[in-house]
């Protein structure tokens, strides 16, 4: 049921001893081999020697997105080219892109990270995994690949697309574990039973681990129960490995950080300041083991909170509660931080409510106004007023408990919220001074 | 039981115009129009030609638009028409949900209701001597 019992089940203060120990080498390496770390640690005015406990990393610098595209393309490795294994990219779509180099010792634990995740979905040497991310220079395909390997199941490396295809691999060779999007493995159920199948009781398939983009609770639970399947949620990030950095165990209450490889803050995006276990604010990860591109206190920009309660499974490594969204969709309203995610998982509880919507901000008096414009789907009876408002007034009933905020639902006519093909926008700020 | 256009709108100015002119650019003719108004929206019900082509003409120029089964009755047109049968629609414990009228010339006028669940409401007001309007009627009306 373990992958690396020792290590995941370690106790806490000797993890804590094996997390120091092994972040006071890191930070030594990325000073001594890295100009851009000696550089900003001389301007904090700290060095590697500062690091004496683990809070003390609190006073070292922050590294951000901006400093690995300005690094672009290798500025921020840590070891001779002759050490490279592997380099992966970010796509770039927001701005430069980032490369990020892999040595073999740092493949190595990316697999095992990733293997971790696979034993949490009950797989072993004797599972099929069927890779269904896109294989190149997103890390998705070969991350889970290596994952697979490291434990030794049978890797079938579809990659993504030709749907009917994997269906059809799936059936044909017993796959037991299937890695991809969460919107991936949708359509593949969805064309599984188109075909003619019924995935969850006539495919061999127990478990799947999905990640890289955001899922709601309700379309896990739809992906869950279409393939019935355990559903793993699975965490990472190019720039810091992967999938893997933290994987989701059958507790299904947050994922498990590999915190012998990965520590990790969580900081009040407003302050910079760590908040106390248990509040919400942003990830902030400092790598313990990795060679080629070490990185210390890298700002994910992910939203989450550290669930710091032991875990029914046995697992000592501390977990982080599923991802609300990007501070740069935090929104703050009335003092309240709230996430687009937050009212979208509202909105999927409602199944008359189609799954467009937009937030208008504005400023009423000293208070700030927000107004959720929402559709009907189609076959709503709108011919009934009471039956649109009696919708009206249980879904404001349900975002005020939900986000501590109240919010004004106007349910609009269709094609009143623009559509669009990539990222719709769905927050219009008409706020004063903003 | 005859067919009612329905429309969804926002209470903007403008909507009700737009929808009208839709219809009409459907070639589709109106007799009766009422509307139902909240704060940020309004449901706009209206008796017309062809109300299944005229709910397409609505869905496909982007409107939720649907067509309601309602109840309309000829009724003399003179005072208590319409008291007389909403009265005998009450001791038949039927419930009205909306309704509107309209006259048709000096003798007659049509009351149209919403009447909430299926019912037999239709030959019970036939016994008693009401006269339910059939579709056709309504139709030819223009």
């Amino acid at each position: 049921m373990y992958y690396q019992p020792d290590i995941e089940t370690m106790p806490r203060e000797q993890l804590r001893a094996l997390q120091l120990e092994h972040m006071q080498k890191s930070v030594q390496h990325a000073y001594d081999n890295v100009a851009f770390y000696r550089a900003s640690f001389q301007e904090a005015g700290v060095e590697p020697g500062d690091l004496t406990s683990l809070e003390d990393l609190a006073k070292f610098p922050f590294v951000v997105k901006q400093d690995m595209r300005d690094a672009y393309p290798f500025g921020l490795f840590a070891v001779p080219k002759k050490d490279v294994a592997r380099i992966h990219a970010s796509s770039g779509t927001t701005g430069q892109a980032t490369v990020v180099g892999h040595t073999a010792s740092d493949l190595k634990n990316w697999g095992d990270c990733f293997a971790r995740g696979i034993a949490m979905v009950g797989g072993d040497e004797n599972s099929t995994i069927q890779v269904s991310y896109g294989y190149g220079l997103f890390t998705g395909g070969l991350g889970a690949h290596a994952g697979g390997e490291a434990m030794g199941c049978s890797v079938i490396p579809t990659s993504s697309g030709n749907t009917k295809r994997q269906v059809q691999m799936m059936k044909d060779c017993g796959t037991d574990i299937l890695a991809c999007t969460p919107s991936y493995a949708l359509l593949i159920a969805d064309t599984a039973i188109e075909m003619g199948y019924d995935p969850a009781t006539e495919f061999k398939i127990s478990g799947g681990i999905f990640g890289a983009e955001p899922a709601s609770d309700n379309m896990r639970e739809e992906i869950a129960s279409k393939l019935g399947i355990q559903y793993c949620d699975v965490y990472g990030l190019s720039e810091i490995m992967g999938p893997g950095v933290a994987m989701e165990c059958a507790e299904r209450a947050g994922l498990h950080v590999a915190e012998d490889h990965f520590y990790c803050e969580i900081l009040n995006p407003e302050t910079l300041q760590p908040v106390p276990d248990g509040e919400w604010g942003e990830l902030v990860i400092t790598t313990l083991t990795r060679e080629c591109c070490p990185l210390v206190r890298y700002r994910t920009r992910d939203v989450t909170r550290i669930i710091s309660e032991p875990c029914a499974c046995g697992r000592t490594h501390r977990k982080i509660d599923q991802l609300r969204g990007r501070t740069d969709d935090m929104l703050i309203i009335r003092g309240v931080n709230v996430f687009p995610s937050q009212i979208e998982q509202v909105i999927t509880g409602f199944p008359e409510i189609a799954t467009h919507y937009q937030i208008i901000l504005t400023t009423r008096g000293p208070l700030d106004h927000v107004e959720l414009q929402v559709e009907t789907e189609p076959d709503f009876p709108i011919d009934e007023i009471r039956r649109i408002e009696d919708l009206k007034r249980r879904l404001g009933v349900e975002l005020k408990s939900n986000l501590q905020v109240s919010v004004e639902v106007k349910i609009v006519e269709p094609k009143t919220i623009a559509r669009s093909e990539g990222k719709a926008k769905r927050v219009i700020d008409l706020r004063e001074g903003k | 039981m005859i067919s009612q256009l329905t429309v969804f709108l926002e209470n903007e100015k403008g909507r009700l115009a737009a929808a009208c002119r839709t219809v009409s650019e459907a070639g589709i003719n109106m007799h009766a129009l009422n509307v139902a108004d909240t704060a940020d929206f309004g449901v706009v019900r209206m008796l017309t030609d062809t109300p299944d082509a005229a709910a397409e003409a609505l869905l496909a120029a982007g409107y939720r638009a649907t067509v309601t089964p309602v109840l309309a009755v000829r009724v003399p047109n003179r005072p208590g028409g319409l008291a007389s049968l909403l009265e005998f629609m009450d001791e038949q414990g039927t419930n009205v949900e909306y309704g509107y009228c309209f006259s048709v010339n000096e003798d007659m006028a049509i009351d149209v209701l919403k009447v909430d669940g299926e019912s037999n409401i239709e030959e019970k007001l036939v016994a008693a001597g009401f006269e339910p309007v059939q579709p056709e009627e309504i139709y030819e009306l223009g």
